[in-house]
């Protein structure tokens, strides 16, 4: 009966991941989500009554029912407060309490059954237990830094040190060991010091990757999370902890690939940590640039452009979040749009702080989602736009990716705006981006420069258009 | 052993179906992909829950009832803030 209830459970999240492959099936997904866990909790509640080995009192159900509603409710508290430029903090404190979630029932696994006769069976059981306590080990110190980083509690910055990797794989070394302690003595201690190792493991990964690399890290988390639950599921025997953490395992990895190419890095570079500390040398454009200066603009200049165009496409980029411009470049948007301009909007995959985070901003701002379109679907187009407009982002149009094989993004995929009749870029100033590299956009010659606080400038873009009357 | 070689089965075949399904997420929803696998992660509090105690101050209990309370967090957190996500997406 329980093993039926699973069943129908894992099929419900599987078709819940199914859901979104379209925003429009993608509620119903969600839906089938959460019918397949209140499945799965009554089934195990059922069977939790039922144990024998050990009994289950009523009083640790009735502790256990506590928990359930105490922890439901700061969870719902989280998820109706958060601020979706803040999206990428609640993922990564969610990893952190799966990774706890699985030390903790290792340990109860564990600490129920500490010395048993060492058959077979017992030394399989006690590598799943170890395997499964450290990963959750890893995962949650490792997403607690990931929270400080993205929270700027921490320096984005990655911290380097002489002899990282090495200590990096003393540590996986020392742990190795305390594992064939572990099966051979049995003794707690060795479970104790595997996920503490596994612990500072965690921090000094995460701490040596850089502010670039986070949605990568968090992607990367992701996975974690589901290998640990998987693990958790090998020792407690339950298949559908494992399918879970299979499915949740895979989806992670496959972000992580997918965020990897999209910055032309290998995931063992950036696991591996540093990117963004070593100073590339200046420049030797720097003078040329600055020789030649940028075409500057004002609002007026923008706003006729844009009314006179037939095409536009906006790259929005995580600038544009911290501005909070995007309420204002959709209503940009509608005005274009009555005066039959067609407005697109061109997502890079790294733009944001999290896979899809900037879709997620634009849809929060009532961007319809047919005209927001993937980097894929709209370079090819860039060559027919009369205008793009760049908010806020840097790295992610940068020319040097395609033109420069000396520049650290070389190779990398990027949205190929040049291509374009006039760029407008909306920036604060000529700062470059991480780890200084300059971009040669900005000194383009059908580039124009808006300087200034991205929101105050599409705020004096409407204005303009609002008042305007000079479009066609 | 061939207890542990039938679940291995099903984790193998669980990462192929993984695999296939989120290869077919559109990448305008890998946002809510993200807290969608979170919520469902927390299906561990099923794991926290064969593991209580016989009573409520036995050790296994405590730090069983700890992972069904952080479980408990992300189940509604990421079902939640999904569902959120979700209704922001429109099509006009």
């Amino acid at each position: 009966m329980v093993a039926l209830a699973y069943l129908v459970a894992a099929i419900c999240f599987i078709l819940s991941l199914g859901g979104l492959s379209a925003p429009s099936s993608a509620r119903r997904g969600n839906t089938l989500g959460i019918v397949g866990m209140a499945i799965a909790i009554v089934a195990t509640v059922y069977a939790a009554t039922k144990l024998t080995d050990p009994v289950i009192g009523m009083d640790a159900i009735g502790f256990a029912a506590v928990a359930i509603v105490a922890g439901g409710a700061i969870g719902a508290m989280l998820a109706s407060r958060v601020q979706m430029t803040s999206m990428p903090e609640l993922v990564a404190v969610l990893h952190s309490f799966v990774g706890a979630a699985a030390v903790l029932v290792g340990i109860a696994s564990y600490v129920a059954h500490p010395n048993e006769p060492l058959e077979a069976e017992r030394v399989v059981h006690l590598v799943e237990c170890f395997l499964g306590v450290i990963i959750g080990s890893l995962t949650f110190t490792g997403s607690i830094i990931a929270f400080g980083k993205l929270k700027e509690l921490i320096k984005s910055k990655p911290l380097v040190f002489p002899f990282r990797h090495g200590a990096n794989l003393a540590l996986l070394l020392l742990t190795l060991g305390l594992l064939g302690c572990f099966v051979m003595t049995q003794q707690a201690w060795c479970l104790y010091a595997g996920t503490a190792l596994f612990g500072v493991l965690g921090v000094l990964l995460v701490m040596g990757i850089g502010g670039a690399d986070m949605p990568v890290v968090v992607s990367m988390l992701n996975s974690y999370s589901g290998w640990a639950a998987s693990a958790t599921g090998f020792l407690l025997g339950n298949d559908l902890l494992i399918i879970v953490g299979a499915l949740v395992g895979s989806s992670g990895a496959i972000l992580s690939y997918i965020m990897c190419k999209a910055m032309n890095r290998s995931f063992i570079s950036v696991i591996l940590g540093g990117f963004g500390s070593e100073v590339s040398g200046p420049d030797d454009r720097a003078e040329a640039f600055a020789a030649k200066g940028v075409n500057r603009a004002g609002p007026e200049d923008v706003a006729e452009m844009l009314q006179g165009a037939k095409s536009v496409i906006m790259v929005p980029g995580y600038g544009m979040a911290v501005a909070q411009a995007q309420h204002s470049v959709r209503e940009l948007t509608e005005l274009l749009q009555k005066k039959g301009v067609n407005v697109r909007f061109a997502i890079h995959p790294v733009a944001g702080r999290l896979p899809g985070h900037m879709n997620v901003l634009l849809a929060e701002a009532n961007v319809p989602y047919p005209i927001v379109f993937e980097m894929d679907e709209i370079n090819s187009d860039m060559g027919d736009t009369d205008v793009v407009l760049v908010l806020g982002a840097n790295d992610i149009v940068n020319p040097d990716a395609l033109e420069n094989p000396k520049s650290p993004l070389a190779g990398m995929p990027v949205l190929e705006v040049w291509r374009a009749q006039t760029v407008v870029v909306i920036k604060r100033s000529l700062n470059p981006g991480f780890a200084g590299i300059d971009n040669p956009l900005y000194y383009k010659d059908n580039t124009m420069m808006l300087f200034g606080d991205a929101r105050k400038m599409v705020e004096a873009l409407v204005t303009q258009v609002k008042g305007g009357g000079h479009g066609h | 052993m061939e207890e542990f070689l039938k679940h291995l089965t099903v984790f193998v075949l669980a990462c192929f179906v993984g695999y296939q399904v989120v290869w077919k997420v559109t990448p305008a929803l890998h946002t809510p992909l993200m807290s969608v696998t979170n919520a469902i992660s927390g299906i561990i509090v099923v794991g926290a829950m064969v593991s209580l105690g016989a009573t409520w101050s036995a050790p296994a209990t405590i730090l069983g009832a700890l992972a069904i309370f952080v479980a408990s967090i992300n189940i509604a957190g990421g079902f939640l803030v999904t569902q959120r996500m979700l209704s922001m997406f429109r099509k006009k």
